[in-house]
């Protein structure tokens, strides 16, 4: 943009000249996007094309020409026959063990995050400000290093290999960036208004649901993409804290692809990897600039 | 507001909201304070199978270094971290400078590089390790347009693989760095950019010796971000190779995680994962200083 300007200067002061469509800086700009854009779809591409190839055109080999004879039999050997050591039901399993941990988590660790934002910019206590900062610090932490106790706890508990237990894990490390997103967003809540509600006899929970809950949708809604993509793509929790028969899909992706037992099959293979991407992918695509906030918010501030 | 004499004691006051933020106290007394510290009590044991009481100095720790399978994953956290750093930070700074020039579909193309990012490691992984097959993937293809002797096969060479792992983790992770850059951009005064023009300033001139350094906070914001990433990177090696060939792709979360689930060794996978939390504070503590101890010295 420096250029241009310059540009336009130097010609004179007789009016506006059009921009040209071709300059040589704008090939260069919009050729490497575009070039680059092309490099980044190119694995989705690869996914799609192969995932609707039959093996036999696999095996004359490029993984990136479009298919000949379009078949959707891998699509559906993906989903329902594909094996995981024993099971043969294919994906559907992990989809449907993904959804049920998924809805519960979301649910529960944004409405503690929510409440625990709203109780740290607005009933600030002793010590508050220690909790958050342990809570920050917390999230820099590698997970390796607290997986082990936790395991512990979960068993004392009885919560260790079902879905409640991972629910609860999960609750706990979206803690921290859902509280910092949650907490920045009402700080910025006027105090008047805060104050006006106290004056008028309103408590800590009717403050929280009649007012703040109203007017912090937006926020409500980049949290809620924030976890389903977070959730959804999670692998580690999902190994460690539940049973086979219980994993969630990503794991049970790694266990189809990653099989040494028989033939491969890269076309069910990229199929599957498909399927199991399209949940964040569809929330990616409609949530559009929100997810960007979303991110934002996470990354800049913590 | 009320008489003094008739509020509640200090403890009492605001109860709700004390009884509203248990969650929170015990996830950070719990979690991040009780759980990091029984790790690293935990490391100085010799527990095998079961945590037990047995202390034994820092032998876990002597045998860590002289695994050969933890030396290979330290120079492939080195190799893999250093490489993902200076790349994520180049590239994702042009894309961000290149959208930034009041382009046309600039979210067209800002949607497109930062998708994968909404992609799980599994996925990521798994895909970059069907286009890497040596058989049907880019190799084969390069082959087949006549160069018959061309061999691209990161994932199966001992030698390379790390760098197969590095393409995939880049392609997901840039878009990212991208967006935060992009941002940072944003936040920079027109007025700068008049001034340099005022004084005739090449545009490239401009970003490398005044945009960049006004950036430096969204840099380090993203240097920690990156940084802290690595260290964790976990999923896209399982997917990508499992850590092979042989021992070749290992990286510490994959040992700390074989030692602890697989090996029953978990003393090893303790004193393993306090390396891990000692790297991320060998990151993080420089950082904390520079953002927040400047600040009270003014």
């Amino acid at each position: 943009m420096a250029e241009n300007i310059a540009d336009e200067t130097k010609v004179g002061p007789s009016g506006a000249k059009p921009r040209r469509a071709f300059s040589r800086r704008n090939i260069l700009i919009y050729g490497t996007l575009i070039i680059v854009s092309l490099y980044y779809l190119l694995p989705l591409w690869v996914m799609v094309v192969t995932s609707l190839k039959g093996m036999p055109e696999i095996r004359l080999g490029n993984v990136f020409s479009p298919p000949v004879e379009i078949t959707f039999e891998p699509w559906v050997k993906a989903w329902s026959t594909a094996c995981t050591g024993l099971n043969c039901d294919g994906l559907s399993r992990g989809f449907w063990n993904s959804v049920r941990i998924l809805i519960p988590s979301v649910a529960l660790s944004i409405s503690v995050a929510s409440v625990n934002g709203y109780a740290l910019s607005m009933w600030k206590f002793k010590g508050s400000e220690v909790f958050f900062t342990i809570l920050m610090i917390g999230a820099f932490i590698p997970y390796q290093v607290m997986i082990y106790p936790i395991v512990i706890l979960l068993r004392e508990m009885g919560l260790y290999g079902g879905l409640s237990g991972l629910v609860l894990v999960h609750t706990i490390f979206g803690m921290p960036i859902l509280t910092l997103l949650f907490r920045n967003y009402f700080a910025s809540v006027p105090e008047e208004l805060f104050k006006a509600a106290r004056v008028d006899g309103a408590g800590f929970w009717g403050i929280f649901f009649k007012i703040m809950m109203p007017m912090s949708l937006p926020i409500f809604v980049v949290a809620i993409i924030l976890q389903v993509t977070g959730i959804w793509n999670d692998f580690l929790f999902g190994v460690i804290y539940t049973k086979p028969d219980l994993y969630p899909m990503t794991v049970q992706l790694n266990n189809i692809v990653n099989s040494v037992q028989g033939v491969k099959e890269y076309n069910v293979n990229m199929a599957a990897t498909i399927i199991t991407g399209l949940v964040p992918l569809i929330v990616y695509f409609i949530s559009g600039k929100l997810f960007v906030r979303g991110i934002a918010a996470g990354a800049v501030k913590g | 507001m009320s008489d003094i004499s008739r509020r509640p004691p200090q403890l009492l006051r605001h109860l709700s909201g004390k009884i509203a933020s248990i969650p929170l106290v015990a996830t950070a007394l719990v979690v991040f304070v009780g759980c990091t510290a029984w790790t690293v009590f935990y490391s100085f044991t010799s527990s095998k199978l079961l945590p037990k009481l047995k202390f034994v100095g820092l032998d876990q720790y002597e045998r860590l270094w002289t695994t050969s399978r933890w030396l290979v994953s330290i120079e492939n956290l080195a190799i893999f971290g250093l490489c993902s750093m200076i790349f994520s930070l180049a590239i994702g700074f042009l894309l961000a400078v290149l959208l930034d020039q009041k382009i046309r579909y600039e979210d067209t193309f800002r949607t497109i590089l930062l998708y994968p990012f909404a992609l799980s490691f599994i996925v990521t992984g798994l895909v970059w390790q069907w286009i890497l097959n040596p058989d049907y993937g880019v190799q084969n293809i390069v082959r087949q347009m006549g160069w018959s002797s061309f061999t691209f096969d990161p994932l199966y060479d001992a030698d390379i693989v790390i760098y197969g792992i590095l393409i995939a983790g880049l392609w997901q992770g840039t878009g990212l760095i991208m967006c935060i850059m992009l941002a940072g951009l944003r936040g920079i005064d027109e007025d700068i950019w008049k001034a340099a023009r005022v004084d005739g300033i090449p545009g490239w001139k401009t970003y490398l010796f005044i945009i960049i350094p006004m950036m430096r906070p969204v840099f380090i914001t993203a240097i920690v971000l990156i940084a802290t990433g690595i260290v964790k990177v976990y999923d896209l090696v399982v997917a990508q190779t499992s850590g092979g060939p042989g021992i070749a792709s290992n990286m510490p979360a994959i040992y700390v995680m074989d030692n602890m689930f697989r090996g029953q060794n978990i003393g090893q996978g303790f004193a393993a994962s306090t390396m891990m939390l000692l790297t991320v504070l060998i990151v993080l503590i420089p950082w904390a200083y520079f953002e927040f101890g400047g600040k009270k010295h003014g």
